[in-house]
């Protein structure tokens, strides 16, 4: 009796498996002389008709198809629309910045359109083993992307620390979907909400949550499980970790926000202060540990180990709109940190040549246009009103202020002040004017598709800055379905009615 | 025309700075750009005082328009009689800005005068934005250019002072930010006409008020600077361009300690006052003191402004009505008076190529012009009768004299004699005395661009001297007397000083005489 076809629930992941696969069997059946440049722009175009596709689903009715594991609903197309707007940019910004003569340009292409389905179909999994797979789909793309400069040394080194630290990372997820399911009996996260606050061993319900906490905060990159991100961000090429730093985060938080609010809302008074301790932990060993970093990724690696924490502060406040909150900020976080490893990739180069702070000096002389950017992203992340940064500080900390955490708050914004220091410092030393006998080294120019993907990053940033209606309204809507009671089991023409918000 | 008339200014130099960052950086073409912009900006606040009611107090040419559904950020501006003029003298300031760059920037013209486009619109808000979250972005907007402009321009270590000074500013600012927060999670409104409604009628709890109002007062006195706050004025003088520097201190933070701590909060703000008093009149005399051994000149008049802004918070911190007068009129004099002088040291510096007093001597036979107008600004400073420092300065201290205690007004008195020395010997050193070996060195005496700057604010300083009443007629109507009453009908202090709203200007004219 279901009017949506299931294949309509996964349509952008469809589409986007479509691509990637598209992507490999051209590159295999091309000669191996010419540039494989084209092949990204078959990923552009996929990625682009992706996006299409899951604001098209916005008109089918919230539910879930393939028998309970895969939902859609405004949640998961703000998500999905997030994620795909990511890869989009990622894409354009490689096509411009990979060196013409490196080989395996197709693979690469098609590694970032199969790790956005696995992040898709991560924040649309209702069912945990799925949440599993789609996890491991976007793991290991993101494994083989971060260790894509091979020749160097590296490269391969941080590829293993991630995927060492983080096939640990996904074991514990792992293990604790197996207590889940022993304290449950089921694996299927609407079951679990329903079951799991009167399961007979709570012991078991509990470590579960623990368990999964470790594995999402992992991926999430919050302190205490930060360790691996300064060096797998130092190694990884630049539009990699554009990447990495953001989509696979805010598929993450999708799972966590569903994990905490709509699996184990009743268990609040255990993760919230979880939570709390690992948001202060996080923005103050980020913020503390990045002010003596002298290498520009190290430092913004640093940095995205603080933002995971301010976002995590947006889960202090309940309901609506902590949620509202956390996916606004991860919105925000995403258009500003791709914008700011974009313009790393120009001026540092693919092959990272210019990777310290020293190597800024003057860039707003020598480049006005990648200089202003650069201090306007910075500027973002500091926080400063206007832009996207601003509003996501703003949106995490009423939440938490509105929730009576003002302590929380008065940490985060603190931290925020020190946070200050260490941007400014790449903002000023750009802002300086260059030794007349340093050497004028190349930049890579900025191309049509590197402009069009500097313009989606800083288009976002200003937008989320300036008028961010839209855009709450959107997290306000995604934030009512995550919170919607779990539909009733068996009566699917049920399950659509009553899920939408 | 009213009711857009804000929306202009505060539109008009921003689409400048986005004009002057599209157009090339040929000649002087961004310097012509940013001055016909802060011009049409100035005439635009000329029409602010020009249909202002008198009559009437409150806050006029106001908008209100939703700007954010939720949480509930309005479009909210307007002025009433404290930021009437602040909003001119904005606009006065820009041009004379302008022109004192004109000279003295000649590399990276763009990028200069389109961040200090966008410095102008930062202030202008601040000081026409009557929804805290407004006000709070205009307030935090205005520390970016002013910080990358001091790090881009340094004179020896730009970017340390940067820094420091962006720092000092934005980190204090954080509690601000959880302190408006928190008031909106209580009450549900930025809005500043209804909070101090509902906090006067006791919707918050006082408890918690008090942290509330003291994380408002951290903010605005790290920026006026207040004494011990004042780590980062000396450098940042020393440092920051000449136009820039001359907008740094000061107004911002002492309109936003009127507005928004005295007029939020005040009772909490009355009961904190004492404090303020004593740090006040210590920064009037550390900063006299300290500005007699300077040996280099901005670092002297960042000592010599600590001492003024410190009189002013003096003004504000009396709680009498004449005080709040004064202070506010006298922010006005301290502007005019500190940037004329900003320019003049601007201008000896690109002469001779060096900010030590010491190494200046007998400069008053070279350039006659400069010294004239140095002089004159001195005098003003010093407080000499018929010139603006007179005025703000008799207010502020009458007013402490019979509102606070003799005893503070004898000692604040003090410090206004000291920086009468302190000037004096400045202008003995620099001007006369035996010639020294830089002015045996040929220096042409002021240019055409920086009288055009000098000449108003010269003439300015002797109009607001005489005539007062024009401006105070204004600023009178500023809601003093009804603060008053609240804040000592809660708290329970001594005197109290409660001229009802008709006497306000009776008492004015009084003073005056």
């Amino acid at each position: 009796m279901n009017p949506v076809p299931d294949i309509y629930r996964i349509l952008p992941e469809v589409i986007l498996s479509i691509t990637g696969v598209l992507v490999m069997l051209i590159d295999a059946s091309l000669a191996s002389g010419p540039s494989r440049r084209a092949l990204g722009w078959v990923a552009v175009f996929g990625t682009v008709f992706a996006i299409w596709a899951s604001i098209w689903q916005l008109s089918l009715p919230s539910g879930s198809g393939f028998s309970e594991t895969v939902e859609t609903s405004p949640f998961t197309v703000f998500f999905h629309v997030l994620i795909c707007g990511i890869v989009l940019v990622t894409l354009l910004l490689s096509l411009d910045s990979l060196p013409d003569d490196s080989h395996h340009q197709g693979e690469y292409y098609a590694l970032l359109v199969f790790g956005a389905v696995g992040m898709c179909l991560l924040t649309g999994a209702v069912e945990l083993l799925l949440v599993f797979v789609a996890l491991e789909i976007s793991s290991i793309s993101t494994y083989i992307l971060a260790g894509y400069r091979k020749q160097t040394g590296r490269g391969p080194e941080s590829a293993i620390k991630y995927f060492l630290l983080g096939s640990f990372a996904t074991a514990f997820l792992l293990y604790g979907i197996a207590l889940v399911f022993g304290a449950t009996g089921t694996t299927s996260v609407y079951e679990i909400a329903r079951t799991a606050a009167a399961a007979p061993n709570l012991v078991l319900v509990n470590a579960a949550l623990a368990m999964m906490l470790v594995g999402i905060l992992f991926k999430v990159s919050a302190a205490p499980f930060h360790v691996w991100t300064p060096d797998v961000y130092e190694g990884a090429p630049s539009p990699v970790v554009a990447l990495m730093s953001t989509a696979p985060k805010a598929a993450a938080f999708a799972f966590l926000l569903r994990i905490v609010y709509e699996m184990f809302p009743t268990l609040g008074f255990i993760w919230a202060p979880v939570l709390w301790i690992v948001a202060v932990l996080s923005m103050t060993v980020g913020n503390l540990a990045a002010l003596r970093q002298h290498n520009v990724k190290r430092m913004l690696a640093y940095s995205a180990i603080a933002h995971a924490g301010y976002l995590l502060v947006a889960f202090a406040g309940f309901g609506t709109t902590g949620i509202g909150a956390a996916m606004f900020y991860t919105a925000a976080y995403s258009a500003m940190n791709v914008g700011i490893f974009a313009v790393v990739t120009l001026v540092s180069g693919y092959g990272d040549e210019r990777p310290l702070v020293q190597d800024y000096r003057g860039l707003l002389y020598r480049s006005p246009l990648l200089g202003g950017l650069l201090i306007f992203f910075l500027v973002s992340l500091t926080g400063i009103p206007f832009t996207g940064g601003f509003f996501g500080k703003f949106y995490a900390f009423s939440a938490a202020v509105g929730a009576g955490r003002v302590v929380l708050a008065i940490i985060g914004l603190l931290n925020s002040g020190v946070a200050a220091a260490y941007y400014l410092r790449l903002a000023f030393v750009a802002a300086q004017r260059p030794e007349e006998s340093e050497a004028r080294f190349p930049m890579l120019p900025v191309g049509v598709a590197v402009g069009a993907a500097m313009l989606f990053a800083v288009g976002a940033t200003l937008i989320l800055g300036i008028s961010p209606g839209r855009i709450l309204h959107a997290t306000e809507t995604g934030a009512h379905t995550l919170q919607a009671p779990p539909p009733v089991p068996t009566q699917p023409e049920i399950t659509s009615s009553h899920a939408t918000p | 025309m009213n009711g857009s008339i804000l929306t202009l200014i505060l539109l008009v130099p921003l689409a400048g700075a986005v004009l002057v960052s599209l157009l090339p950086d040929r000649g002087k073409l961004p310097a012509w750009l940013a001055l016909l912009t802060t011009l049409v900006t100035f005439g635009l606040t000329l029409h602010l005082p020009a249909h202002f009611d008198v009559n009437q107090s409150g806050f006029q040419f106001a908008v209100n328009k939703q700007w954010i559904e939720s949480p509930a950020i309005y479009y909210h501006v307007g002025v009433d009689g404290l930021s009437l003029w602040l909003v001119v003298l904005v606009g006065l300031l820009g041009p004379v800005g302008v022109l004192a760059s004109w000279n003295a920037i000649n590399r990276r013209q763009k990028v200069f005068y389109s961040l200090f486009l966008v410095q102008q619109t930062a202030m202008y808000g601040v000081f026409v934005s009557l929804d805290l979250m407004l006000y709070y972005g205009f307030w935090e907007l205005s520390l970016v250019p002013m910080a990358i402009l001091i790090a881009m321009y340094g004179r020896k270590e730009g970017q340390k002072a940067a820094t420091k000074f962006f720092l000092f500013t934005f980190i204090p600012s954080a509690p601000l930010l959880v302190a408006i927060l928190w008031l909106y999670a209580r009450t549900g409104t930025f809005n500043f006409s209804e909070l101090r409604v509902l906090i006067a009628a006791g919707a918050v709890p006082a408890g918690a008020l008090f942290w509330v109002a003291l994380a408002f007062l951290l903010a605005f006195a790290v920026k006026v600077p207040v004494f011990p706050l004042h780590g980062w004025l000396a450098d940042t003088f020393g440092e920051a361009p000449v136009a820039m520097a001359m907008v740094v201190a000061g107004k911002l933070g002492l309109y936003s300690m009127l507005r928004f701590h005295v007029g939020l909060f005040p009772a909490q703000s009355h009961a904190i006052a004492p404090l303020l008093i004593a740090l006040a009149v210590i920064g009037v005399l550390y900063g006299a003191c300290l500005a007699l051994v300077q040996r280099d000149f901005w670092r002297f008049l960042a000592f010599a402004a600590l001492g003024h802004l410190s009189l002013i918070t003096l003004g504000i911190y009396g709680f009498t009505v004449t005080g709040w007068n004064g202070a506010t009129y006298q922010i006005l004099n301290n502007e005019l008076i500190d940037a004329a002088l900003f320019v003049l040291l601007g201008a000896l510096e690109i002469r001779y190529g060096t900010s030590q007093i010491p190494a200046y001597g007998g400069l008053a036979g070279r350039v006659p012009r400069l010294a004239t107008i140095f002089v004159f600004a001195a005098l003003a400073m010093i407080g000499l009768p018929l010139l603006n420092g007179f005025v703000g300065e008799f207010l502020i201290l009458s007013s402490t004299f019979s509102g606070v205690s003799h005893g503070w007004a004898v000692v604040a008195t003090l410090g206004v004699i000291l920086s009468a020395a302190y000037m004096l010997w400045m202008v003995q050193r620099v001007f006369y005395g035996p010639e020294s070996a830089l002015a045996a060195s040929a220096a042409a005496d002021l240019r055409a661009v920086e009288q055009f700057a000098l000449w108003p604010l010269a003439v300015l300083m002797l109009v607001m001297g005489v005539a007062p009443n024009l401006w105070l007629r204004a600023i009178a109507t500023a809601p003093g007397p009804t603060l008053i009453q609240r804040a000592q009908s809660i708290g329970s202090l001594g005197q109290p000083d409660v001229p009802s709203a008709a006497n306000n200007r009776a008492e004015l004219r009084e003073v005056l005489r």
